[in-house]
């Protein structure tokens, strides 16, 4: 019976493969533990990090993974343990579960869908501290639980700036994912900082319904150029392929997630760039000298320019933008670092007329936190849902 | 440049690496074999054509690159399924999950750089005609590259010995077989070639259309160009039709919103799966359906 002897060794050989496909997964995952620092003696605290994407991405989770080294480097009684590429279902409660087996006391679940995982897990595990990154809860705290995020809409205001004070066309184009309220206020904060330099700036918008697709990217990309846009920005987990459709059409780029500089030095502008360390420091402090519970971690902790502990920076200036520019933007930073400061200082308009923000108001973060209009001077609709 | 123009030049170049693998897996389908790896080959191409450009310079070593490594998953594919007569669905499923994890531990050092795209090439006379030329004669040279594999594929197909034999094989293989022919090299060969140009697809989207490369950057478009195959009843000159008809109706969400046009987000996502099935699926219903009789039949050594 040759042909089911030979599905025998198909089958066998479709173990192998599925064995095969196991250890490039384990391999990619584990890089992380492998790289986790220090020796595991006993003065030591282990702090976990969990990533929904690669280590390496050259975005969100790689700016994720370099400020948790950063924190090992810079607190030799911490050990770090990180584990990428967990996707956002139970496997990331079998991670946090096998990081606590190795003695973790304070576990970071970065990815906004591990947000219901991750308040699940602090309420079952009282003793180990979890905090969410991006959250927000509108209930109740447990003494063991906390989201931190930042005001990335004021970096990319500034970004906004760049783009309004180079624009020929006064059409800068804006590639984003979903409708999301942090999307919005991105979108909103962009066009205003464009507004602020150049009163006839507007802001296109396309979206891909998808955090990486670079096929439909370039298609949005190049829709955005042929309809006029010189400037383009995005809010999407990977860069490289707006960025070099703006390059390769000789474009102005504001970049996002990290400072790309290197990839387009005469198109890139500016943009906004993480840098966790100092929040990942300082939660990591509080959780392990017991002072926790009750602290402003153990609440939705937002960083912003006027508290000076915003995780969002902005980027280096490309050589485009000229020294007059770059420091009436460096100056309108300094502005925002005022106390009651605010991008969303009114009076500012939406699309339809209505008011968004009365003259003289500002805008609370839970406020823009829930924004679902889109300001005067943006071209396009968001999906209805 | 008008929005329907637009529209239509982001139709051929998008639509190209649905169309190259879409080719592919007609090829390997004439000859009895779903090949559902094509995600994989186009991973595989995607990657390998990247990291050959990137360290040589070239851009020919890479286009090589790229078929090779998308007719390396073919060789797998071919050799589980005809071989050792395994399950042609699960093999396929299985290599694109192979391919798909390989690439990620082999491409994330690539992950966030850029090279320059293939250039386009604006072919003398031809790009000046009104409409068709700046759309059809004014692209990269993978896209010129499709469009004589079309016509290669159906003269070979329709017109000559080797395509008979092929489309044989796919059919009766038990006949080629008692004619003196090889059913199971007709396979293994098929899916080869086939899987190749799925990497040529996967190299169009990485070196030819965005100059970059991301983990899983093919974005399930792999399995469009299998769900063509399908739709177009198994014909060429369909194949490019429906292709293209992705391509466009993909491209044209980009450009309705960058002209402001308001319509349902939700509904411009699923336009290009729409379109594409329901124009295939009304034309498939008239002509007949070249569906190969053998398909997903293993076959022993001797063909039968």
């Amino acid at each position: 019976m040759p042909i089911s002897r030979n599905r025998r060794v198909a089958g066998v050989l479709a173990l192998a493969l599925v064995a095969a496909v196991a250890t490039a997964c384990s391999s990619s995952g584990g890089s992380g533990g492998s790289g986790s620092s220090g020796s595991s003696s006993t003065a030591k605290q282990t702090v976990g990090f969990i990533m929904v994407g690669s280590n390496s991405d050259y975005g969100y989770n790689e700016a994720v993974y370099a400020a948790s080294q950063k924190l090992a480097k810079d607190d030799p009684s911490v050990k770090v343990i990180t584990a990428d590429n967990i996707p956002e279902n139970n496997a990331v409660t079998q991670t946090m579960q096998s990081m606590v087996d190795k003695g973790a006391k304070v576990i970071f679940a970065t990815s906004y869908g591990y947000y219901a995982y991750a308040q699940k897990f602090a309420a079952a595990h009282p003793k180990v501290i979890v905090l969410h990154q991006g959250g927000f809860n509108t209930g109740k705290f447990t003494a063991n639980f906390g989201t931190y995020w930042g005001q990335a809409f004021e970096p990319v205001s500034l970004g906004g700036m760049a783009a309004g004070g180079l624009t020929k066309t006064n059409k800068l184009g804006f590639v984003y994912a979903f409708p999301i309220s942090q999307t919005i206020a991105n979108i909103d904060a962009f066009e205003l900082g464009a507004q602020s330099v150049n009163p006839a700036a507007k802001t296109y918008l396309v979206n891909t319904s998808n955090w990486c697709d670079p096929l439909k990217q370039k298609e949005a990309a190049a829709a955005l150029i042929g309809e006029g846009a010189d400037v383009l920005t995005q809010h999407q987990d990977c860069q490289a392929t707006v960025i070099q459709a703006a390059k390769a059409a000789g474009k102005y780029v504001v970049g996002y997630h990290y400072d790309a500089e290197s990839l387009d030095p005469s198109g890139w502008l500016t943009g906004s760039a993480w840098d966790w360390a100092p929040i990942y420091e300082a939660i990591t402090k509080v959780a392990l000298d017991g002072t926790f519970a009750g602290s402003k971690y153990n609440a939705n902790f937002v960083g912003s320019f006027q508290d000076n502990d915003n995780p969002l920076t902005l980027a280096s200036f490309g050589k485009s933008v000229p020294t007059s520019l770059q420091s009436k933007i460096t100056a309108e930073e300094t502005a925002l670092k005022k106390p009651g400061a605010s991008v969303f200082t009114g009076p500012i308009t939406c699309q339809d007329g209505t008011t968004l923000v009365a003259a003289g108001k500002t805008m609370t973060y839970a406020q823009i936190n829930a924004i679902s209009c889109l300001v005067k001077g943006v071209v396009g609709t968001l999906p209805k849902s | 440049m008008n929005g329907i123009e637009q529209t239509l030049i982001g139709g051929v170049s998008g639509g190209t690496s649905i169309l190259l693998p879409a080719l592919g897996e007609l090829i390997s389908e004439r000859a009895g074999v779903i090949n559902l790896g094509t995600e994989g080959a186009m991973l595989a191409g995607a990657l390998g054509s990247y990291a050959m450009t990137q360290s040589s310079g070239n851009i020919w070593l890479g286009i090589a690159a790229g078929i090779a490594g998308g007719a390396l998953v073919g060789l797998a594919h071919a050799w589980l399924t005809v071989r050792r007569g395994g399950d042609q669905i699960a093999s396929g499923l299985l290599l694109w999950f192979l391919a798909l994890g390989v690439t990620s531990v082999y491409g994330t050092s690539y992950v966030g750089t850029v090279i320059t795209p293939l250039s386009n090439i604006a072919i003398p006379g031809l790009h000046n005609i009104p409409w068709a030329g700046p759309i059809l004669f004014d692209q990269d040279i993978l896209v010129y590259a499709s469009y004589f594999l079309v016509g290669i594929i159906w003269f070979v197909f329709y017109r000559t010995r080797v395509g008979l034999t092929l489309r044989a094989t796919g059919e009766r293989p038990e006949v080629v077989a008692a004619t003196g022919g090889k059913p199971q090299l007709v396979q293994i060969a098929a899916i080869t070639i086939g899987a190749g140009l799925g990497g040529l697809g996967g190299a169009q989207l990485s070196i030819g259309y965005v100059g970059n490369w991301f983990n899983d950057m093919t974005s399930g478009y792999g399995f469009v160009a299998v769900a063509v195959v399908l739709f177009a009843a198994w014909r060429p000159v369909r194949v490019l039709a429906g292709a293209y008809l992705f391509g466009i109706v993909l491209a044209a969400a980009s450009v309705l919103q960058a002209h402001g046009v308001s319509i349902n987000q939700y509904l411009l996502d699923a336009m290009p799966y729409l379109a594409t099935l329901i124009v295939l699926a009304l034309f498939a219903r008239r002509g007949r359906s070249d569906t190969p009789e053998a398909l997903t039949r293993s076959l022993s050594r001797s063909g039968t």
